[in-house]
């Protein structure tokens, strides 16, 4: 066994160890056939074999949903947890062990609906972990209820004669938020974007919100259905400080240059257009970050010691 | 100065302007003393500096605080009354006594308010700011003229004292400055060292500048003199010798204090009375020793945020209320399901819903025991003296992480708000919790890997290469992978279930205090109510009467013994600041009494017939209270 042993393994000095796209298939994915999720999970098995993740120093959080099944299928540390409350748990990771690098999964009724309250504070909190939105406008593991994002008028098993309202548009709703430093929307049936969105996002220090359009053929299979066949209604935001993805440019010719330092400008681009938009809206690295604000020097046990009978003898009668 | 000792006697009624002849001085084994003002005029920091300057002394102390549930009340009305109680004595005090003997009140309507709910001994004596006689606005003049009237008819000794009138020879603002000029009468009449009052003046002051100290001390010195020129009597309530080293404190600074030296790094949080001062102490200092307290969004966030540091390094705490409380079931259950270590505290006060927020109860036992959907098995203990606050956050960090659960810590706001000295604690390496273990995981080793006759397991922490591994509040295997497999259903349930009862036995059955062998009555308390269960049980076998008692500091488990214990009494029953039918009330009956908390549990757990005594007044016990109620429930014949 390995207790006792309290010696920080340093193994990164010495870390001659290659990890393949083997390492990191964890458990097999029971999603069901076509569901975007899986577009996800290969972009993301992609990134850690190209930026060469340490398995044992990464750490995938995520609530309950279809999504949220997210780190059984990674071979890292995984913390599934409860339904809308990754951010909290990944807050903690990050501020208790800072040198691990952190990851969020989360529907969108986990992310934008009981987990509201998280996320507009993780936003602010703009702690150094990437979050992904896997959102497919609706409730999939709880079969087919309307979530914030579901379209006006979609038919669900809550809302048989169509969405009642509006739905929530996440990127708005996240640049609108204070401290916000990463905000991009992606799509998962557009490879290569959603692969250069997540390099971006990981790359970032800070809080990285990325929406992913997700397909659910399940229970929302016509919503992306004219957007995935006409890459014309898609538009793309390009620029050298934020996102090019030249691959994409015979296909994808509905491009704008957007630089995301531009925060009016993004919000501009945010509303509601006949467009979707995919790109980096927003960032900005030099935003206040908790998490290097909280940071402290570790003190060993002696030093603990001293300074609890320091304080100790404040109170001496 | 002292002439004259007066063994023991109350402090007769006398002239009040006694210039000139030296004052009697009243001995007395304790003593309890009250300052009430509104809400703002600093009586609380007067009451508690005068409690650590008698602990400092040598006299056992303990101070409660009397709180007004909002902020700013409207000025001189009854509901305003903020301040502070302190029980001195020769001896050790347990607990906040019975009756006030000495009251010092900055307004009539604070006083009357005291008064009209009988927190005064007959014989009290009251000193109390005059300015209201002359007042200006009629209203005020006449709401004084009465409130003394009614005063005047029980048997207390008033003294009018011109406080304003003196603080304003010293500051410009007499509101900001009354309780050091009280300070300095209380310190004359109890012969209070006064450069430990100085020093304790500094430190209370210890953020503002040099001149608001030296206002305090001027007005500190003014009560003295004005104490020493006007008042016949003085009170000596000897120290007793202290042979060991003490510290004094509030339940809170306790909690903060152990919570540290328990090797916690991380105490997350959302405010809520009474458990938010815990927080506050822990700001001050906690970061020097590299902890983080992180104020959360709201309570399920602090949980959340505290379940993620343990799970990725140390075990962390998240410290809270009953509301709150609430709040965090979901994730207690998922701490309990994934086996993470987590320590949550809950500074109970009066239930349900917001309830009384600044009032003590003991109602959350049974949520904190069974509060969470499915079975979630965790391990529930409660403190019952300020000493044990300290303490018990060391122990439930240990526990937590040797058996990888989540532990309850029940304190109340008798113990956050209570101020008691008691024996220095020695820290030691043990306590602290050892850096994250970051060795590489052999092979072959499980997360979950059960030992299938304790239920332990060693858990992997982020950073152990070999490790990886995926927690889930879904059913899980060895390896925390899903499973559909019935057996391993009900096998995890046991291996999550077993642990407590490993614990347990590891456990002492609780001590009994009076007679071991058994006899007629056997008080069951928990929490904070042990000094005034123990000190009425002394006093009633002072009187003959065959009662004991037993203080049960773990919940969940319970201490073993517990159904031998009770066999040897003829009656048993629980003491409990929690609600509980009168069996007398209509259509209550032996089948749908709601009984005390922990006569539920008992009754659950041992099958004995464990009667309930239990209030809700939103207050500490009184011993005296406590003495009735053993002389009425010891059956019949019960002398011994
Ligand atoms: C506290 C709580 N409420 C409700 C649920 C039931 N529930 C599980 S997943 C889910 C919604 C899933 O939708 P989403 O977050 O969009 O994820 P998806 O399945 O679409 O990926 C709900 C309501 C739960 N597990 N916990
Ligand atoms: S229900 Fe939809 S989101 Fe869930 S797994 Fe199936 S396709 Fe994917
Ligand atoms: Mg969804």
């Amino acid at each position: 066994m390995s207790a006792g042993c309290s010696l920080l393994w340093t193994g990164a000095e010495e870390d001659d160890r290659v990890f393949d796209l083997h390492d990191w298939e964890g458990a097999e994915p029971r999603w069901c056939p076509g569901c975007g999720d899986l577009s996800v999970l290969t972009a993301m098995q992609r990134l850690a074999v190209a930026e060469q993740f340490v398995p044992e120093t990464t750490v995938f959080v995520s609530g309950i949903g279809c999504s949220s099944r997210f780190p059984h299928y990674m071979k890292a540390y995984g913390f599934h947890g409860i339904h809308g409350r990754a951010l909290p748990v990944a807050t903690g990771v990050k501020l208790s062990r800072p040198e691990l690098t952190v990851f969020v999964a989360m529907g969108d009724g986990d992310c934008t609906s009981i987990g509201a309250a998280h996320w507009l504070h993780m936003i602010r909190y703009n702690i150094d972990v990437t979050a992904l939105l896997m959102d497919n406008n609706i409730y999939g593991l709880t079969k087919k209820q309307s979530s914030p994002t579901t379209p006006q008028g979609f038919a669900s098993n809550t809302a048989p004669r169509g969405s009642w309202l509006p739905a929530l548009d996440p990127i708005q709703a996240t640049l609108g938020v204070t401290n916000a430093s990463f905000v991009a929307q992606t799509a998962e049936w557009v490879p290569a974007h959603l692969y250069a969105t997540l390099r971006a996002a990981y790359h970032h220090k800070g809080f990285s919100f990325v929406r992913i359009l997700q397909r659910c053929p399940q229970y929302t299979d016509s919503i992306y259905k004219e957007a995935v066949r006409k890459p014309s209604i898609v538009e793309l935001l390009v620029h050298e400080n934020g996102l090019t993805v030249p691959e994409l440019d015979r296909l994808y010719t509905n491009q704008r240059r957007h630089d995301p330092r531009d925060l009016d400008e993004a919000r501009r681009l945010a509303e509601a257009s006949d467009v979707i938009r995919l790109g980096i809206f927003f960032q900005d690295e030099s935003r206040p970050r908790y998490d290097l604000i909280r940071a402290l020097p570790q003190r060993t046990v002696e030093e603990k010691i001293r300074l609890m009978n320091e304080e100790l003898d404040r109170y001496a009668v | 100065m002292v002439t004259t000792i007066k063994a023991e006697a109350g402090v007769a009624a006398a002239e009040a302007d006694t210039s000139g002849a030296e004052p009697v001085v009243h001995r007395c084994s304790e003593h309890t003393v009250e300052i009430l003002s509104d809400s703002g005029e600093g009586a609380q920091k007067c009451g508690q500096a005068f409690g650590t300057v008698s602990a400092k002394m040598g006299n056992g102390a303990w101070t409660v605080e009397i709180i007004p549930a909002e902020i700013q009340p409207p000025a001189r009305t009854p509901a305003g009354a903020s301040g502070n109680r302190i029980r001195i004595s020769s001896a050790q005090v347990t607990n906040w006594g019975d009756r006030t003997n000495l009251v010092v009140a900055f307004n009539e309507q604070v006083l009357l308010s005291r008064h009209e709910i009988g927190a005064f001994a007959d014989d009290a004596v009251i000193l109390v700011e005059n300015m209201w006689a002359t007042h200006e606005d009629e209203d005020i003049r006449k709401a004084w003229a009465s409130a003394m009237a009614q005063l005047a008819t029980a048997h207390y000794r008033v003294i009018e004292v011109p406080m304003e009138e003196q603080c304003l020879t010293v500051v410009e603002n007499a509101r900001k400055g009354k309780n050091m000029f009280a300070l300095g009468l209380l310190a004359w009449i109890y012969d209070r060292d006064l450069e430990l009052v100085r020093e304790q003046i500094a430190y209370t002051f210890r953020k503002k500048s040099a001149e608001v100290y030296e206002a305090n001390i001027a007005l500190l010195d003014l009560g003295v003199k004005w104490a020493s020129e006007h008042l016949d009597f003085r009170i000596q309530v000897p120290a007793a010798p202290v042979g060991q080293a003490m510290v004094v404190m509030n339940g809170n600074q306790a909690l903060a204090l152990g919570g540290i030296a328990s090797g916690m790094e991380l105490a997350a949080m959302y405010p809520i009375t009474p458990a938010t001062s815990v927080s506050h102490h822990l700001s001050d200092v906690f970061e020097s020793y590299g902890g983080v307290v992180h104020q959360a969004e709201d309570e399920i966030a602090a949980i959340g945020v505290a379940i993620g540091a343990s799970y990725a390094g140390k075990c962390a705490f998240t410290i809270t209320s009953g509301p709150g409380l609430a709040l965090k079931t979901e994730f207690i259950g998922l701490a309990t399901m994934i086996e993470v270590p987590l320590v949550i505290v809950d500074v109970q006060r009066g239930g349900p819903s917001t309830g009384l927020p600044t009032k003590v109860e003991q109602s959350d036992l049974l949520a904190a025991v069974f509060g969470q959907p499915g079975d979630t098995p965790k391990v529930v203990l409660a403190p019952a003296t300020i000493e044990e606050c300290f303490h018990v956050m060391i122990t439930a960090r240990r526990i937590a992480d040797a058996f990888r659960v989540p532990v309850l810590v029940l304190s109340d706001a008798n113990l956050a708000t209570g101020v008691q000295p008691f024996p220095r604690p020695e820290p030691r390496p043990e306590w602290f919790s050892p850096p994250p273990d970051q060795s590489p995981v052999p092979e072959g080793l499980r997360p979950f890997d059960w030992d299938a006759r304790t239920g332990l397991s060693q858990r992997f922490i982020p950073g152990q290469p070999g490790g990886m591994h995926i927690v889930t509040g879904l059913h899980h295997d060895e390896n925390g992978k899903l499973t559909y497999d019935q057996k391993m259903y009900q096998h995890s349930s046991a291996m999550r279930s077993r642990k407590l009862a490993v614990l347990q036995e590891m456990l002492q059955p609780p001590v009994v205090t009076g007679d071991a062998d058994g006899g007629d009555l056997l008080l069951v308390g928990w929490g904070s109510t042990r000094g005034a269960i123990e000190e009425a049980v002394e006093q009633a076998r002072g009187e003959g009467l065959s009662v004991s008692s037993t203080h049960l500091s773990f919940l969940s488990p319970l201490q073993p013994g517990l159904k031998q214990i009770f066999s040897k009494f003829k009656k048993v029953m629980t003491v409990e600041i929690n609600y509980s039918d009168d069996p007398t009330a209509p259509y209550i009956t032996e089948e749908n009494r709601r009984r005390g908390q922990l006569s539920f549990l008992l009754r659950a757990s041992t099958l004995v017939d464990v009667d309930c005594w239990t209030r809700v007044l939103g207050e500490p016990l009184r011993p005296a209270t406590l003495v009735d109620v053993i002389r009425a429930n010891v059956p019949q014949g019960g002398a011994r």
